[in-house]
């Protein structure tokens, strides 16, 4: 564990530089240990793919014994992720989001499947096969970043970004997959397109997915597309 | 009740608050008000609690007609306002009469004007806040920056505001107080601030040689800068770093510098990403981000090393300046 500042109002704790399903577990583990006892003082604890980034107001963080602000976080953080360390997460809850694979929907499909020597159907069943989980929710509000993409389907950004990419794509970017909750610019290929709603800032979470889900996609028809989308 | 017509919208004014905190996890960023002080100071000089909603006015300011008499002030970033073809004064309490068309001309100097209206901008709280989040399309009103013919509401005025209103009852169309907000008591706006950074958590990854002139050459921000961050060009090649590096996105602050492949400096604002992928060479002192944001595309920037106990020590002795201006305002209509 490292902790680094990130200015005078945050600092970064980097659990580890890899995207696997140990370090994102850490990670769901030191939120949970930092929110079970927070500091006075403690605005937000945001996880993030390897890390977790704590945002804290140095004007309400309680002073002792002329210890500055953050030297006070620190401790309190070193001490939170020691019993971190003793705790296992719970399992997270199962989400399987309808997608539309290909065509019109997903216009990357044929190009990662070339990339990679594989038909789209084979790219279909692959990625519909594999269970996911969110390591991230950011980029945009709702936008899950989605760990356990099969090595074969690791594919590179696209080198000029998409300035419009349509919500609901379903896309690969390097070594995960994500949706995307609005219409953005964007840099990852897209192979289908969900018709669910992945952000309502109305609703509590408002977020579809979180952090520590598991995923699953079920492929679904252009017709089951359209239609969920209207009703 | 209290109602504000907007008759010329201007280029990009939008209703803000100083942010809502708490929802990063989800992908959302605290947004609000660029000039998150000014508004605040805007909001005390009118009365209202600081997180009250206000305008944000951006470089080419808007035309508003209010039906009620209203008490309002303007801060930051300085623009033409007239009523009538009367200068209206900034940093400091205003009373207009009922009916009276507010118009705002050009910003002389700076990018980012708040206007707060006793009472507050009436909008929904969504997600805690009342700040327009342009991105995802929430907030503020409708989701989306103002236009003409649009109409919003003004909340009931505070009874200090009322008395204030009072007190500079007179004869015109508008009525300043004859107390300010002293240039002490205000950011050193300028064209050509150097503000202080702390390094970032990959500030090694960055070679000897790009590492100096971060700190010593000064960099020019560039058109294609908005409310998301100040997009800076070096004088010269970009800053790289020493070996090209993967990285995993991690979580970035408003005011934190990110350098992407091309070596052009991003300083990441108010509707910043939560998570960013580039490497983090340092984050501005929050104390100078309202320097930050009267920037406007041409004005240059430096950065100057400093630690984040000397940081948080400005931010203490910012906040205890703040409440005795808080303190001196209330005196004013007591």
């Amino acid at each position: 564990m490292k902790i680094a500042p990130l200015g005078d109002s945050a600092v970064v704790v980097a659990l580890g530089e890899t995207l696997d399903a140990a370090t994102a577990a850490a990670v769901q583990a030191l939120v949970a240990a930092l929110e079970v006892k927070p500091l006075p003082g403690l605005i937000e604890c945001v996880p993030a793919n390897a890390s977790v980034t704590v945002y804290y107001d140095p004007a309400r963080v309680p002073s002792k014994d002329g210890q500055p602000p953050h030297e006070l976080l620190r401790r309190w953080i070193e001490d939170r992720a020691a019993a971190a360390g003793r705790s296992e997460p719970a399992a997270g809850r199962l989400v399987i989001v309808p997608v539309c694979y290909g065509g019109e929907w997903g216009p990357d499909l044929e190009t990662v499947g070339g990339a990679h020597g594989l038909s789209a159907d084979e790219i279909v069943s692959v990625h519909s096969g594999a269970e996911y989980f969110v390591s991230a929710v950011g980029f945009t509000p709702g936008f899950p970043y989605l760990g356990g993409l099969p090595e074969r389907l690791h594919t590179p950004r696209q080198k000029t970004p998409r300035t419009r990419v349509p919500a609901g794509s379903v896309a690969i970017g390097g070594a995960q997959t994500g949706i995307y909750p609005f219409e953005t610019p964007g840099g990852w290929n897209l192979i289908g397109r969900t018709p669910w709603r992945l952000f309502n800032p109305h609703a509590r979470p408002p977020t579809l997915l979180q952090v520590g889900d598991r995923v699953r996609f079920r492929p679904i028809t252009s017709g089951e597309f359209v239609a969920a989308r209207t009703s | 009740m209290s109602r504000i017509h907007i008759i010329v919208p201007g280029m990009l004014t939008t209703v803000q608050d100083p942010g809502r905190p708490g929802w990063q996890r989800h992908g959302v960023t605290p947004g609000g008000a660029v000039d998150a002080h000014a508004l605040r100071l805007a909001n005390v000089l009118v009365g209202n609690a600081e997180g009250a909603a206000g305008l944000e006015i951006t470089l080419a300011g808007p035309t508003l007609r209010f039906s009620e008499e209203t008490l309002i002030a303007i801060c930051g970033a300085e623009f033409d306002v007239t009523v009538e073809g009367r200068a209206v004064p900034a940093w400091r309490p205003v009373r207009l009469t009922r009916g009276a068309v507010l118009v705002f001309g050009a910003a002389r100097t700076g990018c980012r004007a708040c206007l707060a209206v006793a009472g507050g901008i009436a909008v929904p709280r969504v997600l805690g806040g009342r700040g327009t989040h342009l991105a995802a399309g929430f907030g503020g009103f409708e989701g989306r920056t103002l236009r003409a013919g649009d109409v919003l509401k003004g909340g009931p005025p505070s009874h200090w505001a009322k008395r204030l209103a009072g007190a500079l009852a007179g004869a015109g169309v508008f009525s300043a107080a004859h107390w300010e907000v002293g240039a002490a008591a205000r950011p050193a706006y300028t064209a050509a601030p150097t503000v202080r950074v702390m390094r970032g958590p990959q500030w090694e990854w960055f070679n000897l040689e790009a590492q100096a002139r971060f700190l010593h050459e000064r960099f020019t921000v560039t058109p294609r800068s908005d409310r998301m961050g100040l997009r800076l060009a070096a004088n010269g090649p970009g800053l790289t770093g020493e070996t090209l590096r993967e990285m995993v996105s991690e979580g970035v602050a408003t005011g934190t510098v990110q350098v992407p492949p091309d070596g052009q400096p991003i300083v990441l604002l108010a509707d910043r990403q939560t998570i960013g992928g580039y490497p983090k060479i340092a984050t501005v002192a929050t104390v100078d981000l309202p320097l930050l944001a009267q920037l406007r595309p041409g004005d240059s920037v430096g950065f100057r090393d400093t630690s984040v106990v000397e940081a948080q020590e400005l931010w203490l002795a910012a906040g205890r300046q703040f409440a005795t201006v808080k303190q001196g305002i209330a005196l004013h209509a007591a």
